[in-house]
């Protein structure tokens, strides 16, 4: 277990490392966000959005921000042909945890500048953050956890720019309602107790997807 | 601590992509002490039998067992015992010399694996390039650097492909004589077309006759 922990730590760490220095897919991320956060500022103009509305172009940025860079974990290792020298290295489990934990961390880190952007670029007033936070959080730890299994399975085809959005769709389609859902009542006000059910399948769902990953990964990373 | 192994088996290794069969029953045993030389015309199946026996790939039919006494293992199953030279084999381009000898090293459970990796950093030629990204190496530095990664951790089996690929009169030398030395006390096993390199090995398996 001490192993598995280690090993999956390095693995993050050499991910962290290689992307400080490229700044792939974090500049693909926060790019994506900032221009469609800007484009549909513009196209709102002076108009007062509704917080359904809202909710739902602030988790489309995010959806989409994620679309264009979370595959980069994996589509790395195939292109570089480093894949092979990472699969010589260590057992499949804790090439998923690094590279898990890495896109998690990514995501979260991105929507500290997404979330203060759209709640400026939108004029959003009267969030509940105590309930918005945890949305946004388990939201995106759940999407991070679909990206990472399917960046996986992708990395490893010729038509991997659309192949990511197509099959990540699907299957996010459960995170993105109860995220739409939930923020919408932060956006008007609501506390946690108002969206308790929308947070218990966000999190169910990461528990899931995250499970399933850990035991189909091996079938998707050996040849 | 790098596991043991004293005998691989292949038993009918057969290797189909789609349509085209790559590897048609090959089969053979090598013991520690033992070097294999896998031999070839170009796209016969030489690099994928390679990846067969180190667990990088499944072959279509047929087993790869490591034996240490009696009880037979997988490739998969014996990572830090597997050592693998190859053009396919990248390392990667934006990381230093050093950093690529501490996740090497620390991945296989090595104490202090910098100080080991400089060492065999002197003997290959590379002294003194530690600090450098990987991707400012020549195509002889890069596979010279793939030597040290591959046996910072003293594997019980060394599986070189294309053993003097891009390296200068000097370095197929020194590749030669480690060569030579290492079969005695590990399991060498090679794939190459190249006369000399061929006479390195104790036994060979011509993937076209099988």
């Amino acid at each position: 277990m001490w192993t598995l922990l280690r090993n999956s730590m390095l693995v993050f760490r050499k991910d962290f490392r290689l992307e400080f220095r490229s700044r792939f897919a974090l500049n693909a991320i926060g790019l994506f966000a900032v221009i469609s956060l800007s484009a549909i500022s513009f196209s709102i103009g002076a108009l007062r959005v509704k917080p359904p509305i809202l909710s739902a172009l602030l988790w489309v940025v995010i959806f989409f921000s994620a679309m264009s860079g979370l595959a980069h974990i994996f589509v790395r290792e195939e292109e570089q042909q480093t894949a092979d020298t990472l699969r010589l290295l260590t057992q499949p489990v804790t090439v998923f945890l690094g590279k898990w934990l890495f896109n998690v961390i990514l995501l979260l880190a991105l929507e500290i500048v997404i979330v203060p952007l759209f709640v400026i670029f939108l004029d959003v007033s009267g969030i509940n953050w105590g309930t918005f936070i945890p949305v946004i959080i388990l939201g995106s730890v759940a999407l991070s956890t679909i990206s990472t299994i399917i960046a996986a399975i992708i990395a490893q085809t010729s038509n991997r720019g659309a192949l990511f959005a197509v099959l990540t769709f699907p299957l996010a389609v459960p995170v993105l309602r109860s995220a739409i859902q939930g923020s919408w009542t932060a956006l008007e006000g609501g506390g946690l107790t108002a969206c308790i059910s929308d947070l218990q399948i966000l999190f169910s769902f990461s528990v899931v997807i995250f499970t399933a990953s850990i035991l189909l990964f091996d079938f998707i990373w050996r040849r | 601590m790098t596991p043991t192994v004293t005998r691989i088996t292949a038993d009918g290794i057969y290797k189909q992509f789609h349509v085209r069969r790559v590897l048609k029953g090959i089969s053979f045993t090598v013991e520690k002490g033992q070097s294999v030389v896998i031999t070839g015309p170009n796209g016969s199946g030489k690099s994928t039998l390679i990846k067969i026996l180190s667990g990088l790939l499944r072959p279509s039919k047929g087993t790869v067992q490591y034996f240490n006494g009696n009880s037979p293992r997988q490739p998969t199953e014996l990572l830090p015992a597997i050592g693998l030279v190859s053009p396919y084999l990248q390392l990667y381009p934006d990381l230093t010399a050093k950093e690529h000898l501490e996740f090497f090293g620390k991945m296989r459970g090595i104490s202090q694996p910098f100080q080991k990796g400089l060492q065999l950093m002197a003997q290959f030629g590379l002294k003194g390039r530690e600090a450098d990204l990987i991707k400012t190496y020549s195509s002889g530095m890069l596979q010279r650097m793939k030597y040290v990664l591959a046996l910072l951790h003293q594997p019980a089996v060394l599986f070189v492909d294309e053993p003097s690929a891009n390296l200068d009169e000097e370095g197929k030398e020194t590749v030669y004589a480690l060569i030579r030395e290492y079969k005695h006390d590990h399991i060498v096993i090679l794939a190459t077309n190249e006369p000399q390199e061929i006479q390195l090995g104790d036994i060979r398996v011509d993937v076209t006759a099988q």
